[in-house]
């Protein structure tokens, strides 16, 4: 895995809560036994229309968002199945970074990522960064306003600034041990393996229940 | 100190825990199938690495094979994937009950079916809904690709300890409000993040008073709550179900008397604290109904389609959208809404329990003109079992299709899919834009539901219903 730690890039942004990972990778798209090929296959039925021309009404068509690196969206982004290729996908059309604001309620915080896909993006180094909701709405409209803006996530810092003419930042929370993963780049299950006499130890006073 | 039965479970599996707070957990189980594989096998190739524990890794092909004839695969692509989990399995000495196996079935239904679900135990799969284990008092949770091949190689997860809630049912449900009401009920509550962070422990009198495979539907729906894993503590209705049926994997004789002594020891202590606890009177909740896209737009189905504005948890212009793509107006009664289609399956409600509860309201009723029904059995013992009991002619009969084990119609890999604009009636777990087919329109609920809707046409009240059980 290819060590992150800051991306400069153009912003696109999708006003959706509870993007499933359905609607990010669909399933006829799951047939494949490779990790290639996903991303022309990003939110395909959002995408094209059923003549399979592009629908010009979703975001990510339109023509201010081509070769954005950076995705913002809303909260609980990837919820549902556990699919791996909804983060391949997100990674293959091109972003580096996707956003997501979690939402204080009454009835609690809705994150900004559900859980297995913010696991799944740290295996495979895509920077999940969660904001405060009026920060996103922020970004939300200053994207709206100046279209094509860029901005860039500096993980050491943890820090995402908006490049306009009078620099907008906002600090961002990681976790200590994925920011690590993330900036060193490291082979999760080389770093297991390493730990084979620990899990010999284990294994020799632990009962796994098994009938044999 | 007293623990919760997740914290008895975790800190039986810790094998090393780091300074950063990360642990390693040992895994007992490792489920596979055919769709989040391939790339795990592929890498431990490329890395040169084997698999840790053959002997603890189980496999078999349920997402996207055909439920009417399984000895043509049609599609090349799917042939290619299940090809591909039959050769992984023989290069690496995985058992796989494949679909020439009268043991093969949904993952999430064999695995109790084989006594390899046990309470106590760790239990991961390339599958969200690997929630479901957690009946036994398992802790059970899905993972992604990455995972499955880390726990090849090591049998072990590098995991984060997650947050402990406290979900009690109290009192008695009523008759006919079944473990999905009461778990579309929490997803209602709390929303469909509401548990992102946190392991759920199912508790209190309606949960104790639930059959295995009924604590099987309320936990494998944990994931749609946002939640990795939902538990239920073991007790005697557990500990009868592991000693019934075959279950070649649950231990006998002297391995049996200790175990249970551990599994009895798993229960939550008293005066121990969870992070969050909500309580539901289960008492007072009615048959569930999603009239939207995300499996948190869901309501009593003696409600009407909400407005726009009538729903806390999601933004208007969100439900405005569910609402466009359900094509629902607001105002209109569930029970005035037609269905084209009927979906009785899938690891959430397709146990022989469920297909009994269906055949007794299919029973000397038809189903209604021009509606099509799909029956799928969620293993093949579930089907010899349904066929031993008569329950395939009452569907038969009824005018529903009878179909061979999988996951058909609740993701529609396979065939079994909706068309554009149409509405179904599913005991599956989740209504999401496009899950059944591009277009499709997905409506959540019970089995005895669904088989009423099949014979009414549009939804219906099950408690207003005139019928009796069947038995087995």
């Amino acid at each position: 895995m290819e060590p992150i730690n800051i991306q400069r890039g153009k912003i696109a942004i999708l006003d959706t809560a509870n993007v499933d990972t359905d609607q990010i990778i669909a399933k006829q798209f799951l047939k494949s036994i490779k990790r290639t090929g996903f991303g022309e296959f990003l939110f395909y039925d959002w995408r094209y229309l059923p003549s399979g021309d592009p629908d010009k009404n979703f975001p990510l068509n339109r023509p201010e968002f081509a070769g954005a690196t950076i995705l913002v969206a809303k909260n609980n982004f990837g919820c549902g199945s556990s699919r791996e290729h909804a983060v391949w996908a997100v990674q293959q059309y091109g972003f580096k970074v996707v956003v997501a604001p979690r939402r204080e309620t009454a009835g609690g915080t809705i994150p900004g990522f559900a859980d297995i896909f913010r696991s799944n993006s740290v295996k495979n180094g895509l920077l999940t960064v969660e904001l405060s909701e009026p920060e996103a709405d922020e970004i939300f409209q200053m994207v709206e306003r100046f279209p094509g803006l860029e901005a860039t996530i500096n993980l050491e810092e943890q820090r995402l600034v908006l490049h306009l003419d009078e620099e907008i930042a906002f600090h961002f929370d990681i976790e200590a041990s994925v920011k690590n993963r993330l900036m060193h780049g490291l082979d999760d299950i080389g770093l297991s393996m390493k730990e084979a006499p620990a899990i010999d130890a284990f294994e020799a006073r632990h009962d796994v229940q098994l009938r044999r | 100190m007293s623990q919760t039965l997740f914290d008895k479970i975790w800190d039986r599996h810790v094998v090393k825990t780091f300074p950063d707070g990360v642990s390693l957990i040992y895994i007992d189980r490792h489920l596979v199938h055919e769709v989040t594989s391939p790339q795990a096998f592929e890498g431990l190739r490329l890395t040169n690495r084997r698999v840790r524990r053959p002997d603890l890794t189980f496999a078999t092909m349920d997402h996207n094979v055909p439920t009417d004839d399984r000895e043509n695969i049609k599609d090349p692509i799917s042939k290619t994937q299940i090809d591909q989990l039959v050769e992984n399995c023989r290069q690496f000495g995985i058992t796989l009950y494949d679909l020439k196996s009268e043991l093969q079935g949904i993952v999430h239904i064999i695995g109790p079916e084989l006594g390899l679900t046990l309470p106590g135990t760790t239990i991961v799969c390339g599958d969200s809904h690997t929630s479901t284990h957690g009946a036994f008092g398992s802790l059970a949770f899905g993972i992604g690709t990455s995972e499955v091949e880390h726990v090849l190689a090591t049998q072990c997860l590098p995991q984060k300890r997650p947050k402990t809630f406290r979900v009690e049912f109290s009192g008695k449900t009523a008759p006919r409000v079944t473990a999905k009401d009461l778990i579309l009920k929490l997803i209602g509550n709390i929303g469909t993040a509401g548990g992102t962070g946190y392991v759920l422990e199912y508790c209190g009198e309606a949960v104790r008073a639930l059959s295995m495979e009924a604590r099987m539907t309320m936990c494998n729906m944990t994931i749609e709550a946002g939640a990795r894993a939902g538990l239920i503590a073991p007790d005697e209705t557990t500990f009868q179900y592991l000693a019934s049926g075959s279950r070649p994997y649950a231990p006998k004789g002297k391995d049996w008397d200790n175990a249970l002594k551990l599994w009895k020891s798993l229960p939550t202590d008293e005066g121990a604290s969870y992070e969050r606890e909500l309580v539901i009177d289960a008492s007072r909740v009615a048959p569930q109904i999603t009239w939207g896209t995300s499996p948190g737009m869901v309501l009593d189905v003696t409600s009407r389609v909400p407005a726009p504005d009538e729903v806390p948890g999601y933004s208007p212009k969100d439900v405005e959208q569910a609402l466009k793509y359900m094509g629902l107006k607001p105002g209109t009664p569930f029970t005035e809404v037609k269905v084209d289609t009927v979906f009785i399956g899938s690891c959430t409600n397709a146990r022989i329990e469920d297909l009994r509860a269906a055949a007794a309201v299919f029973k000397g009723r038809k189903v209604a003109e021009g509606m099509r029904v799909l029956v799928v059995p969620g293993s093949q013992q579930v089907k010899k079992q349904a066929e031993t009991e008569g329950l395939d002619l009452i569907f038969k009969q009824a005018g529903a299709d009878w179909r061979q084990s999988g996951c058909s119609m609740c993701l529609a890999m396979n065939p079994d899919q909706l068309s554009p604009g149409e509405r179904c009636a599913s005991t599956s777990n989740r209504n999401f834009e496009g899950r059944q087919g591009k277009g499709g329109r997905t409506h959540l609920v019970s089995p005895e539901m669904a088989a009423a809707c099949a014979i009414a046409g549009h939804f219906v009240d099950i408690r207003t219903w005139d019928y009796e059980p069947v038995h087995s």
